[in-house]
């Protein structure tokens, strides 16, 4: 089933590449593959057993059994979340290209079903080789999807992207061969835990560039500016919680010791990238960039949450990561279309779109709404999980959190009335059209998602981790991921 | 009258091949007609190249335990036979990328006939066991490959490359000449499992003459691999020799050249170990500091490979310097996709040199990858795999040099290795982003005019190189089996 998962995408990827379709076949047949995935990802759902602990739907094969490498893969719960939630912003990049009509539409789309694939694999593989193998797949469609439909300055913005990934996966290659030879096994459900800081470095080095963290977000505005609207929307929304995968089933299962004295800093890390990307989202002079830095802070938060070391801090991560990512999915697909209308992303030349374009307005408000975490949707519940959690560490967390929540509420408020409201801004011409039918085909699902979530966001959030009861245990601090052996 | 040595023919049957298909192939140069000698001459080499594959391949079955053969002149083992296999797969992918070179003086037939000669000498040497045969093997691929460099006389860069590797190369041969004189002279025995035993019966590990002896022959072998400081040819021959014959150097020759040094160093120095590893280890470091950084600043895409190739001699040093049994089969597991990643790319370079007339630069290989899709691909994944990206051969090259490096405790090296990879992404991917992301337009490049020729042969070649940098990455167990059982030939 999980196997299934991966290679769906990835065998929809091979005949994209391989057979001569148009342009229009190429896009619709990928279409049709990520929609087969969300249909598979259903599927899986529903076989998934929540109150079963441990790994589930998994699968093994000898790959290269000298050095206790295997094909190992399988799901936990927040896995089956975070695959969820990729499945479905991929499949919305898919259908949002499609409608663009992008140049040299099987190279595209075979890339995005290539790329579907390799996230799908990095969330369910359960050996650290497979794991790294998937991690660095994920770049190379990245890389190219970037470097050849991006803007203008997409070839400094790839250079620096790549640059930045590669170090830090090579830090994490170096890790997953020192630890890997001296444990004997690469598979990450049998080896044991390990108390090497410098190994638990190497792979927060990784995930902190993906992610990414504060200091390590240098290609982060770059990249997400340059990129096809549709492909910032999986670099922000899928790519990035690869990150947050790896750092909960890698770094925090794997290094409980290492974890406990490296928490502090990299709190400190976070929170500063909390405040700092929320501050630069208020200032950023265009909507891509708002959308950037509020990722960056957005992330922030997440590990927050996960390094909050508590049951409550990993709920609300997960809840938050699947957040996050339908939210700046949805945000920059927006962004595409408002882009398209007014041939500009500038702030101080777009404004007054609310106007006669009523369906645009609509969503725009009502993401923007989730985002700023307003009380009853879904990214309050995944805040107020992470902060409760964070607050055990110490207050002052929580503190900073709650204050990045006002924040929060000021950048996107910003970005709502500088779009929607004050008067018309001269790259806005009266033939803009509001939203059309289609673009409401891949915007309106990731915005139900959302609603649905806020109407009920324990349905991520209580079955994350196979507990269950995240209240009844109380406000006691949890062992180190209780169901990840 | 002198004693004829009982020969096991079977143990040189690959050599044979060869050396007969090159006899055939000069004869086919003067009694052919003209039109049918090109043909006729690469067909025979590719069979010829083809059987010693066969024979090299019936060989590793059957030489389980390696032993001694010919006088002890070679040794008939699994570690040979491998290196044999390498060698000649890169033969027969070199015919196929050799056929629509334009080579303008009619030398097509001598050209096959030194091809198969060479490839005899490299089988030869990576089976040789004493130092008399190692030299004499080497110097009869070494002039192969000179006359092959210049063999297109007219070109002034091809003579130029000709005379350099002869000079440079003939230097290199003579400081491992001595080399073996001085061993030779401190131990008197050309055996290599003799000069161990010599040297743990007497004691003479610390012996002057042995240790200079042994620093001229890592020298030697140096040159040949062409790891830094001895790589100052590689970049100007590579550069101005045919493609093919680049590619087929740039393949066989290293693969032999590291093969050939893992064996005597084991074998013949296992004494003076703790001396040897640290200064293959450095020779390593510098290799890949030197290849590295001196590839960046290329714009000529010959001499950004010539530089990758010595940054991989020092990937591949690593594994020798860990000097264990993971390290000999990383050496040879690695050697598999890189061989098949180099031929692959100096075919793709090829390629586009007869589309444009004219060597290849970053500039002007904007956009290929789109007018050529498969060559385009071809030469993205074996970018990739240089680089050592997952889903190529070359991930788990590097991977299993680095666990070698692991093993031995030299964790350091591994960070050496990590931070040259790093560095190394820089130029490969500069590769793709021409290939790709720089239309032709955009340079303002003036139009090539007319569809390129078509190549199937050279399209098999880099297909066939395409699916062994892939399928080692999916089925490296089974390489690694190869590699394993062949590394056990070793003392180690």
């Amino acid at each position: 089933m999980t196997t299934a998962l991966i290679l769906l995408p990835l065998g929809g990827g091979l005949v994209v590449w391989l057979l001569p379709w148009t342009r229009f076949w190429a896009g619709s047949f990928a279409l049709l593959v990520s929609l087969a995935e969300v249909g598979l990802w259903i599927e899986t759902l529903i076989r998934f057993d929540f109150a079963r602990p441990g790994l589930q739907l998994d699968a093994r094969a000898g790959w290269f059994g000298d050095l206790g490498i295997s094909y190992h893969v399988g799901l936990y719960g927040f896995s089956l979340w975070l695959i969820g939630m990729s499945v479905t912003v991929m499949a919305a990049s898919i259908a949002y290209a499609f409608w663009t009509g992008r140049e040299r539409a099987r190279a595209y789309f075979g890339l995005q079903l290539f790329l579907t694939g390799a996230v799908v694999g990095v969330f369910a593989a359960q050996d650290l080789l497979l794991f790294y193998a998937f991690f660095e797949a994920m770049l190379i469609p990245l890389y190219v999807l970037v470097g050849v439909w991006g803007g203008a300055g997409r070839l400094g913005a790839t250079l620096k992207f790549v640059i930045y990934t590669m170090a830090g996966s090579l830090l994490m290659l170096a890790a997953v061969i020192v630890l890997g030879v001296h444990q004997g096994s690469f598979d990450l459900v049998d080896t044991g835990t390990s108390g090497n800081t410098w190994i638990f470095l190497g792979f927060v080095a990784a995930f902190a560039v993906k992610a990414p963290l504060f200091p390590f977000h240098g290609w982060l505005p770059d990249a997400y500016r340059e990129a096809p609207p549709e492909v910032s929307a999986v670099l922000s929304g899928v790519v990035s919680k690869a990150a947050v995968y790896g750092l909960l089933r890698i770094a925090i299962a794997k290094f409980p010791g290492p974890t406990h004295d490296v928490r502090v800093p990299i709190l400190v890390f976070a929170a500063i990238g909390l405040v700092y990307g929320s501050l630069v989202a208020f200032r950023a002079p265009d909507v891509r960039g708002v959308i950037a830095y509020s990722s960056l802070a957005q992330m922030g938060l997440i590990v927050l949450g996960l390094f909050a070391g508590n049951s409550l801090g990993f709920d609300g991560a997960i809840l938050q990561s699947v957040n996050h990512g339908l939210l700046s999915a949805t945000l920059f697909l927006l962004a595409g279309g408002i882009e398209r209308r007014a041939a500009t992303g500038e702030l101080s030349r777009l404004g007054g779109m609310a106007r006669g374009r009523p369906v645009l307005a609509t969503l725009l408000m009502t993401t923007g709404i989730i985002a700023l975490a307003v009380p009853g949707s879904t990214a309050f519940a995944g805040e107020f999980l992470i902060l409760a959690g964070v607050f055990q560490q110490g207050w002052i967390w929580a503190v900073i959190g709650a204050g990045a929540i006002v924040l929060a509420a000021m950048y996107m408020l910003r970005l709502i009335s500088a779009v929607l409201h004050r008067e018309v801004g001269p790259a806005v011409s009266d033939s803009a059209l509001d939203l059309r039918p289609a673009e409401l085909g891949f915007l309106v699902p990731l915005v139900a998602c959302l609603l649905a979530l806020s109407a009920w966001p324990a349905a991520i959030s209580e079955r994350s981790f196979a507990h269950g009861a995240t209240f009844r245990v109380g406000w006691t601090s949890y062992a180190p991921i209780r169901n990840v052996p | 009258m002198i004693s004829k040595p009982h020969v096991d023919w079977f143990a040189i049957s690959p050599e044979l091949v060869l050396l007969g298909v090159a006899a055939l192939a000069l004869f086919v140069a003067v009694l052919v007609p003209r039109w049918l000698r090109k043909a006729l001459a690469a067909f025979l080499c590719a069979g010829g190249f083809l059987g010693a594959f066969v024979a090299a391949g019936i060989l590793y079955g059957r030489s389980a335990h390696g032993h001694p053969v010919v006088a002890d002149a070679i040794v008939r083992d699994r570690f040979g036979a491998l290196g044999m296999l390498i060698v000649a797969g890169c033969g027969l992918l070199a015919v196929f990328i050799s056929y629509r070179e334009p080579v303008r003086n009619g030398h097509d037939a001598e050209y096959y006939a030194l091809l198969a000669a060479a490839g005899a000498g490299m089988a030869f040497f990576v089976t040789a066991n004493n130092l008399m045969t190692i030299f004499l093997s080497l110097e009869w691929f070494s002039i192969c490959l000179y006359v092959l460099c210049a063999i297109d006389v007219d070109l002034v860069g091809s003579l130029e490359a000709g005379l350099k590797y002869l000079v440079v190369g003939s230097f290199g041969s003579a400081v491992l000449l001595f080399g073996s004189a001085l061993v030779y002279g401190a131990t008197g025995k050309l055996g290599l499992d003799r000069i161990g035993a010599t040297v743990s019966a007497q004691g003479l590990s610390r012996d002057v003459l042995l240790l200079a002896g042994l620093a001229m022959i890592i020298t030697g072998l140096g040159f040949k691999s062409s790891s830094a400081p001895f790589h100052m040819w590689t970049p100007d021959v590579y550069e101005g020799s045919p493609t093919p014959v680049t590619a087929f150097m740039s393949a066989a020759t290293k693969t032999v050249a590291l093969v050939v040094a893992l064996r005597v160093l084991v074998s013949a120095f296992p004494q003076e170990a703790h001396l040897w590893t640290v200064a293959v280890a450095a020779i390593a470091c510098a290799s890949l500091a030197i290849g590295n950084l001196a590839a960046l600043v290329q714009r000529n895409v010959k001499r950004i490979l010539a530089y990758s190739s010595v940054s991989h001699a020092g990937f591949m040093l690593i594994a020798v310097a860990a000097h264990n049994q993971s390290g000999a089969r990383a050496l040879l597991y690695y050697l598999v996709p890189y061989s098949a990643m180099s031929l692959g790319a100096f075919a793709v370079v090829a390629a586009r040199e007869r589309e444009l007339g004219r060597a290849v630069t970053l500039d002007n290989l904007a956009g290929m990858g789109w007018e050529r899709p498969l060559l385009g691909v071809a030469m993205f994944t074996f970018m990739l795999g240089f680089a050592g990206f997952p889903l190529t051969g070359g991930f788990f090259g590097k991977f299993l040099v680095f666990s070698a490096a692991v093993d031995r405790g030299w964790t350091w090296l591994v960070i050496v290795g990590v931070a040259a990879t790093a560095v190394s992404l820089y130029y490969y991917l500069g590769v793709v982003r021409a290939l790709y992301m720089r239309t032709g337009a955009e340079l303002q490049l003036a139009p090539a005019g007319g569809a390129p020729p078509r190549e199937a042969l050279l399209q098999t070649a880099v297909l066939g190189c395409l699916a062994v940098t892939v399928a080692s990455f999916f089925a490296v167990q089974p390489l690694v089996d190869l590699a394993k059982h062949a590394g056990r030939a070793l003392p180690l």
